[in-house]
């Protein structure tokens, strides 16, 4: 066992570099959240719509996205896109990535939320006759939120974690800080630990703060 | 019109990273099964001495991304004097991470055996490692093959993480072909492509081992599976949102 | 003060002609099956207006299918449904009758109410918007009106103190309650109970039969009641319908059904049922 120190005031030392990562993961994040949160309903409207010729397409492309690991499609976004002729930032290529992916399992989850209602939701709505958009909106919404709020939040955990692929196409978010610290001292267990322990601290409080919540909301009184 | 040519010439060579892939992905999952059983009967005992490290390892698996653990294994590790070989750090840490998610379904599949089954058990006196393996695990195996479905392609997809770590799978090769080439693109097109249909048929074959599993142990268990699943009702489609 | 009862009886007494109406409800060798399994076996089955037609049978036997088809939640393999004149699921067109889809059947089923055995009130609303939902979505009528109406409706079920109470804070039985006001709301021809006590434990049921009593005396509605409390059947029913295996067994005046029945399976399921 060969002698190890954790060098505090090298610890100390790297934290900014750290927080300024840290802060790009948060945005990076946050953007992601906001296009997943956006393209999944696009892909759910469309299913439920039926369109010919257009929903067999976005289902297949949905199960593409999800069927592909997420380190491969943000290689291919990055380097294709400047031979497409289109120039984003590696940012945002990345921002687009986790958003696309994740707009996947977003679909999925609005799609559980609305199947989960009891059918006999469902058949009271239509033997009062009420009219199909009173049924969406006052009906199966209000009832769906609640299920659909908690997953959610579970993916935008999910994501802010997954955030960390980003660091291989050079975004310098806080993983990418954390190996670039490491290699220009050649001391990683500092770096890379205190790495962990912020992802760590960031997605255990907020897990458990959903999970809370979760549990004063589960009875409608 | 190059590049195409010489991509052509680099293809066997990409395309011998694909058992490679596929041999991480089962040994991950050889690693990710024994582990979730473990990890998923210690959350359920009542000694908290095997509740509190069974909790402790899921939630630190679970706290940050497998890259960043593996990371941490391929480069801190070696600082507290254990070096380990690319592959099996490679294949410890997905094993562990995706058998920290598992966990969770195992404990939900255990669970979802009446607790009849082991009072029975006890009263006729079977032994608690007989009770698991002929009446606990068999009941709640059907419960369990979807979702270890899900979690074989996301092993698979987890996989294309160990290329950062010098492991010689498709992400590597093909990370390889396109610095050679001057150009990435299409070459990760292609493997995206081929993840895809690897995906497919690992997705296949989970499907035909739930047939299997469910011929076995008596079809109506997979009646227990179904929770409220009611699809959208043809009349509320009728005209659009 | 005007009961509900009443109020519903005045309104159906300003329609009533002269001759003796038509069926308001006629199905016609109505026949459904699920998969292999045939559920209904060419039925035929006719309601008058104001006719309160119990229907009893083993499970399995048909009746929920029945008045699930006769609300339209459900479509038959064959058959016609006719309400109050208009083919539930044709429409009538310059070359004759001709299939009709989902929006037809809309207009038609106005004339119909239905209550469930789980109740099926929206959870996120109290008792009063439930009640107050298809007043002002269907009815489109004003705010305080449709107030009025519902808390109206919510006092002749006894729940006048519980308007503002989520379902998850009533017990079934004022719950069913507040289901069989929000089915009153669109004053309905046809009404529909689909064993509403079943899933009641036994002391709750008593309030909610008191309540379909009330409505089978008083009002003029037509009423269609599967149900297995033999007695309240007894008591309510202008006619009783006994299913067994998708088809009509029996049929008949309550004395003649449920005292003495002429067929010996209708025999042996009434006595199975009055065992307990």
């Amino acid at each position: 066992m060969s002698g190890f120190h954790w060098d505090w005031q090298f610890a100390w030392s790297i934290v900014p570099d750290l927080l300024a990562g840290l802060r790009l993961t948060i945005l990076a994040t946050l953007f992601g959240s906001i296009v997943s949160f956006a393209l999944g309903l696009v892909w759910t409207l469309v299913r439920l719509a039926r369109i010919p010729r257009v929903t067999p397409v976005v289902e297949f492309f949905v199960q593409f996205v999800r069927g592909t690991p997420l380190l491969v499609q943000l290689y291919f976004l990055f380097y294709i896109f400047p031979e497409w002729g289109v120039s984003l930032s590696a940012f945002a290529t990345g921002v687009l990535g986790l958003g696309v992916f994740y707009s996947a399992y977003t679909a999925e989850i609005y799609r559980a939320g609305i199947e989960n209602l009891p059918p006999g939701q469902w058949e009271a709505a239509l033997t009062l006759g009420l009219p199909i958009r009173r049924v969406w909106l006052g009906i199966v919404l209000p009832q769906s939120i609640r299920t659909i709020l908690p997953m959610l939040g579970n993916q935008v955990i999910g994501m802010f974690k997954e955030s960390s692929l980003l660091s291989t196409i050079t975004v310098m978010e806080l993983l990418a800080q954390g190996n670039n610290i490491g290699s220009i001292n050649f001391r990683y267990v500092e770096p890379l630990t205190m790495v962990g322990a912020f992802y760590f601290v960031i997605s255990y409080t907020a897990a458990r703060l959903i999970r809370s919540s979760e549990s004063s909301h589960a009875v409608y009184g | 019109m190059n590049s195409a040519g010489s991509l052509w010439g680099y293809l066997p060579f990409l395309l011998m990273g694909i058992p490679v892939t596929l041999e991480i992905t089962f040994l991950a999952m050889a690693v990710a099964i024994p582990v979730s059983v473990i990890l998923a009967v210690s959350r359920n005992s009542r000694l908290a001495m095997l509740r509190w490290p069974a909790g402790f390892v899921i939630e630190l698996f679970r706290g940050s991304s497998a890259l960043v653990q593996l990371f941490w294994a391929f480069y801190v590790l070696p600082f507290f004097g254990i070096n380990l070989p690319a592959m099996i750090a490679g294949v410890l840490v997905l094993g562990l991470n995706e058998g920290s998610y598992f966990s969770e379904v195992v404990r939900a599949g255990i669970n979802a055996v009446s607790p009849g089954q082991r009072e029975a058990a006890v009263t006729l006196g079977f032994s608690p490692l007989y009770r698991f393996f002929r009446i606990t695990l068999p009941q709640a195996l059907p419960i369990m093959i979807p979702p270890f479905g899900n979690a074989l392609v996301t092993m698979l997809k987890f996989t294309a993480l160990v290329s950062l770590v010098t492991i010689q799978d498709l992400s590597f090769r093909a990370n390889l072909i396109g610095t050679s080439l001057g150009r990435s693109g299409p070459v990760f097109g292609l493997i995206i492509v081929i993840y895809f249909i690897l995906a497919l048929i690992l997705a296949r074959g989970a499907k035909l081992l739930e047939h299997h599993v469910n011929r076995q142990v008596g079809r109506d268990l997979a009646r227990v599976t179904g929770a409220t699943h009611s699809p959208v009702p043809e009349w509320a489609l009728g005209g659009g949102v | 003060m005007q009961s509900m009862a009443e109020r519903v009886v005045i309104e159906q007494r300003t329609k009533i002609k002269a001759e003796p109406a038509p069926a308001l409800l006629a199905m016609r060798g109505i026949s459904k099956s699920y998969g292999e399994h045939k559920v209904v076996d060419s039925v035929d089955l006719d309601l008058a207006p104001g006719e309160k037609v119990a229907v009893i049978g083993p499970s399995g036997s048909g009746k929920t299918t029945i008045l699930r088809l006769a609300i339209g939640l459900v479509k038959p393999d064959i058959g016609t449904i006719l309400i109050d004149g208009n083919y539930l699921w044709h429409e009538s067109s310059p070359e004759g009758l001709r299939p009709a889809g989902e929006r037809h059947a809309r207009k038609v089923r106005r004339t119909l109410g239905i209550v469930f055995q789980q109740f099926n009130l929206f959870p996120h609303m109290t008792a009063l918007q439930n009640v107050r939902e298809p007043l002002l979505h269907v009815l489109r009528l004003p705010r305080d009106e449709a107030d009025a109406r519902a808390i109206g409706l919510l006092s002749e079920v006894g729940l006048k103190d519980h308007l503002n109470k989520r379902p998850a804070q009533l017990s079934g039985g004022q719950q069913q309650r507040v289901a069989i006001a929000r089915s009153l709301a669109l004053k309905p021809k046809i009404m529909l109970f689909d064993e509403v006590t079943s899933a009641l434990d036994p002391e709750l049921v008593g309030e909610v039969l008191r309540v379909v009593r009330e409505l089978a005396h008083a009002s003029d509605m037509s009423m269609l009641v599967v149900t297995h409390e033999i007695s309240f059947a007894a008591d309510i029913a202008d006619r009783v319908l006994m299913f067994d295996n998708g088809r009509i067994l029996e049929e008949g005046p309550p004395r003649q059904v449920l005292r003495n029945p002429l067929n010996p399976r209708t025999r042996q399921f009434l006595r199975a049922i009055l065992e307990r």
